[in-house]
């Protein structure tokens, strides 16, 4: 192993002079980070890809990860470290925190820095000014538009003047009820200030490094040298891990009776990306390792790829325990289908296939595990703290409460972070090697390696009435869940119930199988199968539209759930049902854009505009699973309220909307909560991040701690229910106060009067929410969801017709969230699903082994956004807390139906192949005109 | 021991390069993008200590752009509207972050088929300048790229700048890029063009070059020839113009779709000249 000989370098950092010696060729990012201990800068891809390493030098926004450490001799430096001094923080920050412009907050920094050379020399920017200065940053969370936002309202001097308002939220703002406003996001600080823990962020002093060494093949044998000899040869390398030092169940897996995916495979590997060894030992010298080194051999075998490969039977199943690739079926039948269509007036019907879709979360996977006694502490990015537990504790062959997992805060995960990547293998080395291990997934790695979005190809047909009233709906959908189950089952059982869209339908039928095969497997991705199912029934809904000639939005509020109807799945829906609002809330829009459309198309040759519409329904929690979340709240003696919350905040705001909720439940202002993350040892299972159901069934949760927290103080205080509380906290221990006040008089309660438990609180509450379902019979008939969300959205595209491309212009969303708990969160979380929509319908298609970087893998940058309106329509959901529901997937599901509708509409061309790539796009109009 | 060298001066890094075997290293952003998770195990001399290749420099033939004047220097320079494209393009490259450190002379080195800065310099007809210690050559761009990531480089000598010859007096230029996306985006197919008409916007010459639509990017210069004398609006570009390309399916387009759009897209950077 050859390295460079180290340099000298002198620079001026933050204002700071600094001199180093490294390897002078080493990347600018990996010195602040790893030598500087300035874990501000984040690094996303290494490439230049993705514009979370940004920082100034001499002013001018650089990619650090671009520029070797030497370059920088004689520069002035700044990172967002540098961008507030002395605490106070710049104006750009406090607009980013005002505006909500962070959630997960990987990209925050880079989008700071960018913004900041921008601002320094363009101190009030035109909006395309600003798209041109982010325009080298990726963000998957915002949909860019807040971001963008905040950087206009940074130049704008009429800001400045409120800035003290942001700063000390005034007693005023202390004292109202906290459900319903625009409280700022708990961690906002932190996500603006680079001071946010994230999974490459931290890790013990004197931590090995881990590296897996992964399948170049999709299906192969391997064998390879014995791992002592290649110890020998690098005296760096400590350890090199084989499938033989599993200790416990080589095998994990989301459903408790399919543990399929090896944590190292054994002579035997599925997909491309797959771990086959893992290398510990100093830094370079797991990085340095080659596949020669390891005298790694493969026999590389034909490997089972997509739809037709699997269901072919020509290959040796991909995995012998099934033998026909079918690893699941879902099912569904609500009366007689045939017959329906056969009475029906009208029917339609359609073939569609999607590609597979990456998460693209900025943050790749990162952490480190460490053994404590006979414990192992795990510090991860992840959406299922609790999860994690479980299933690295059989793959160690110990007990779940000896694994402590210690959630980082999570760059992004929309479901990439729900399945096992990095935990099993740093625990295993901790474990064997009694020394911290660290990890961090490099992007072509998490690229690789990790789930995706199920690529399907289904068949569809809908039926109506002359006068428009739907009769029948049949689906059938092939879902390629790839080498390893995942979330397969769940996708195959999700996608029936919901495949017929938030409409009345008399009959339904549905079938769908996920299907194994040699390729990435594919898992949760915000939606569960469902954007892909209403890629058909909503264009079969336009298809209807057109042959009854009704106003495509009129048809949708025709045939619309409404309460008291009865889902597909035969469910009652008794409450909370706003699919009609939703389409009524965007028909001026949708007359006006179309009119407009229509009068631009007279006067333009190529390009043609069009305006479509999508709708959605998604149920929030598990299906007909039992999902239960408990939390926690506590006051100490000092008056510090805590809020011990399970339910992991992955930028969404989980974390702020809990604390809003219980503050109001008991009665006390939001702002004098803290909090505790995700920790298993210091918090309760509040079941994974995904299903849409942390605001509904942790919200739930928080609501109840709260009030039984209250119940036990007015109990205490004797007084009276409706009793106004106050919290006096104090710094110095002990002298906390709580006054209970009701129309007989106050009381106090001396906080340090009452004997603590061993975490020092006095005074506690828990709550536990489990949404009520019923199973599914045979049929798939029962109540599967507890409650459901509704929306929909419309979009404005304009296409030039004679090279293929799309713009999408405007884009309005309505969304029934029951209540909304934050609006400048939820508007940030739809914002976001339509940034992700859109790239499923236009550029986003994941392909093994070609695009496992951030410049094949094309995902929106900030200048692909549409000027977005949000529309948030509140019909309460009685079980909810305050009466809110879930909003994480409706807000991405009904975008790519929308747009390819208003394609549809400036073209007259249907396309049935997601993403709608240009050359896709021109080819079908070429073809549409031979016609 | 691997080496590391970054000269303040030609003489050393040409003295340099007579000594052993170097990779070159300017803005980084192509090469720090080849080695994602991997050791950089070769010898690396860094140019961007040499101050006296950042420039760009005017003369009565013409122009000469420094080995390590950025994307961004492009943009700022003021420079005559023939070279409009160019800084069109420069505009499109990445982010600003990699308009701030990527090299134009970058681009050409790493004789990517979808490097932007190719059709450009190609109908600028620009000529690349190569020092070694022992003497200094030009050679036209043409002949200085050789194929998908091959240049004529030999291993002892430095790109140490482009030069561009003086435009005809009305000479325009202009540059369309087509892509999936607006920012971060690399070509599908790209058309530079520079171009001089007389009053009645008819050709008096024209020069035009495709890239991403064969390994290195194309002057066509039988439509060059034939647009002569034509006005711009009534120029119809025919396949036979287009004969010499050979565009792949790669992960951005079909190799049909990028030959079906290329005449649209000639059109649009030819006529964009007076509309723009």
């Amino acid at each position: 192993m050859s390295i460079t000989e180290k340099t000298s370098v002198s620079f001026t950092l933050n204002g700071t002079h600094h001199t180093i010696t490294v390897n002078p060729l080493r990347r600018f990012s990996d010195i602040l980070r790893e030598d500087l201990g300035l874990t501000g800068t984040k690094v996303g891809c290494d490439a230049g890809d993705c514009g979370a390493c940004t920082i100034q030098v001499d002013g001018k926004q650089r990619y650090a990860c671009l520029t070797a450490a030497a370059q920088l001799k004689g520069c002035n430096v700044r990172t967002v470290e540098g961008l507030s001094s002395n605490g106070n923080l710049s104006t750009l920050q406090l607009a980013f925190l005002d505006e909500g412009a962070a959630q997960c907050g990987i990209c925050t920094p880079g989008m700071l820095m960018a913004a900041q050379s921008l601002l320094d020399q363009t101190p009030n920017p035109s909006e395309p000014q600003v798209l041109d200065a982010l325009g080298g940053v990726l963000c998957r969370c915002t949909g860019y538009t807040k971001i963008v936002q905040a950087v206009l309202k940074a130049g704008q001097s009429s800001f400045s003047q409120t800035i003290t308002e942001i700063e000390n939220p005034s007693s005023e703002i202390n004292r109202q009820k906290s459900v319903g406003t625009r409280m700022l996001k708990v961690d906002g600080y932190k996500k603006i200030t680079g001071e946010e823990i994230f999974g490459a962020d931290n890790a013990p002093e004197n931590s090995l490094w881990l590296r897996a060494v992964r399948s170049p093949h999709a299906r192969a044998t391997f064998t390879h040298a014995d791992p002592e000899t290649v110890l020998k040869k690098f005296p760096g390398l400590v350890r090199v891990l084989t499938a033989d030092d599993v200790p416990g169940n080589n095998g994990f897996g989301i459903y408790p009776h399919i543990k399929d995916q090896p944590v190292l495979a054994k002579n035997h590997v599925r997909f491309r990306g797959e771990a086959v060894l893992a290398l510990v030992g100093d830094r370079e010298s797991v990085e340095s390792v080659t596949e020669d080194d390891l005298g790694l051999k493969w026999e590389v075998l034909e490997a089972v790829r997509g739809w037709k490969g699997a269901l072919s039977g020509k290959l040796e199943p991909v995995q012998s325990e099934v033998p026909d690739n079918v690893l699941a079926r879902g099912f569904l039948k609500k009366n007689d289908v045939e017959m329906a269509f056969s009475e029906s007036d009208i029917v339609v019907e359609g073939k569609w296939t999607t590609s597979a879709v990456e998460h693209g979360y900025i943050e790749p996977e990162a952490g480190y595990a460490r053994k404590v006694g006979q414990r192992l502490e795990i510090f991860v990015c992840t959406q299922t703290p609790y999860m994690d537990r479980d299933e690295v504790a059989q793959v160690m062959g110990l007990e779940p409460k000896q694994i402590r997992i210690i959630p980082s805060a999570v760059g992004g995960g929309f479901g990439g972070k729900l399945d096992l990547s990095l935990q099993p293998l740093v625990a295993i080395a901790a474990w064997i090697l009694e020394r911290p291990v660290r990890c961090i997934y490099t992007r072509p790695e998490s690229l690789a390696s990790t789930t995706k979005r199920h690529p399907v190809s289904m068949s569809a047909k809908a039926g109506c009435n002359r006068d428009g009233k739907l009769t029948a709906f049949e689906y059938h959908g092939d879902f390629n869940t790839g080498a390893y189950a995942s979330w397969g089952p769940t996708v195959a059982d999700r996608v029936p119930i919901h495949c017929s869209g938030p409409y009345l339908v008399p009959s339904v039928l549905a079938k769908t199988r996920a299907l194994l095969t040699n390729e990435s497997p594919s898992g949760a991705f915000r939606g569960f199968g469902v954007p892909q199912g209403s890629i058909a029934s909503e264009a079969l809904m336009d298809d209807l539209a057109e042959k009854t000639e009704i106003d495509p939005l009129e048809f949708r509020i025709r045939n619309a759930l409404r309460k008291g109807d009865r889902t597909a799945t035969s469910q009652l829906l008794e409450n909370s049902v706003g699919q009609v609002e939703c389409l009524e809330a965007l028909q001026s829009h949708w007359q006006i854009w179309r009119k407009e459309a229509g009068v631009f198309n007279q006067n333009s040759t190529h390009k043609k505009r069009g305006v479509g519409c999508g709708s959605v329904w998604y149920g929030c929690g598990n299906t007909s699973l039992s999902n239960p979340s408990t939390m926690q709240v506590g006051i100490n003696a000092d008056g510090k309220i805590t809020l011990y919350n399970g339910a992991m905040d992955i930028g969404q705001g989980a974390n702020t909307i809990m604390i809003q909720i219980c503050a109001d439940a008991l009665g006390l202002p939001a702002t004098q909560f803290e909090y505790v993350m995700g920790d298993t040892d210091l918090t309760a299972d509040a079941g994974k991040t995904s299903a849409s159901r942390q605001a509904f069934v942790s919200g739930k949760a928080a609501q109840l701690a709260g009030e039984n927290l209250r119940a036990k103080i007015i109990l205490l205080a004797e007084a009276a229910e409706n009793a106004t509380l106050c919290l006096e906290q104090t710094d110095s221990s002990s002298g906390g106060k709580l006054i209970v006040a009701d129309k007989t008089g106050s009381q106090e309660i001396i906080l340090a009067d009452i004997l603590p438990l061993a975490n020092g609180d006095v005074l506690t509450g828990e709550g536990t929410f489990d949404p009520p379902t019923t199973p599914l019979d045979e049929n798939g008939q029962g109540s599967p969801y507890a409650t459901y969300g509704f929306g929909a959205h419309i979009a404005e595209v304009e296409v030039d017709t004679l090279l293929g491309t799309t713009k999408v212009l405007r884009l309005a969303a309505a969304h029934d969230v029951g209540k909304a708990i934050n609006p400048t969160q939820l508007e940030g979380q739809i914002q976001g699903g339509i940034a992700q929509g859109l790239g499923m319908a236009l550029m986003e298609e994941y392909i093994q082994g070609v695009s496992e970087n951030l410049h094949d893998y094309l995902m929106p940058t900030v200048g692909d956004m549409p000027e977005i309106k949000v529309i948030l329509i509140e019909d309460q959901e009685p079980l909810g807390p305050f009466g809110a529901k879930g909003i994480g997937e409706h807000a991405l599901i009904p975008t790519a139906p929308a747009i390819l509708g208003a394609i549809k509409q400036a073209t007259g061309v249907s396309i049935n192949h997601l993403p709608v790539t240009p050359d896709r796009l021109y080819t079908a109009l070429r073809e549409a005109e031979n016609k | 021991m691997l080496q590391y060298f970054r000269p303040d001066n030609l003489e050393a890094a040409l003295l340099a390069l007579s000594e052993t075997d170097w990779t070159l290293l300017a803005g980084g952003t192509d090469f720090y993008p080849a080695r994602v998770g991997k050791p950089i195990t070769e010898n690396v001399l860094d140019l961007t200590a040499l101050e006296e290749l950042r420039s760009i420099r005017k003369s009565e033939e013409g122009y000469t752009i420094g080995a390590l004047t950025s994307w961004t220097d492009i943009i700022a320079a003021e420079l005559p509207p023939a070279f409009a494209g160019l800084k069109k393009a420069a505009k499109t490259i990445g982010g600003i972050q990699t308009q701030n450190a990527g090299t134009l002379c970058g681009n050409i080195c790493n004789a990517s088929p979808a490097a932007d800065a190719v059709p450009n310099l190609l109908a600028l007809e620009a000529t690349v300048q190569l020092k070694s210690s022992l003497a200094t050559r030009s050679l036209s761009l043409e002949k200085f790229i050789l194929g998908n990531r091959k240049t004529a480089r030999k291993a002892d000598e430095l790109v140490s700048g482009i030069f561009i010859p003086r435009p005809g007096e009305n000479a325009v230029g202009n540059f369309e890029k087509l892509g999936t996306r607006s920012y971060l985006v690399i070509s599908i197919v790209m058309v530079g063009v520079v171009a001089e008409l007389n009053v009645r916007d008819e050709i008096l010459q024209l020069k035009v070059a495709v890239g991403a639509c064969s390994p290195v990017a194309q002057r066509l210069k039988l439509l060059e020839e034939e647009c002569k004398g034509q006005k711009i609006n009534d120029i119809e570009i025919q396949s036979r113009h287009l004969e010499q390309l050979e565009p792949i399916d790669d992960v951005r387009a079909s190799a049909a779709y990028r030959i079906s759009v290329i005449p649209e897209l000639l059109g649009r950077a030819i006529k964009g000249i007076i509309q723009p």
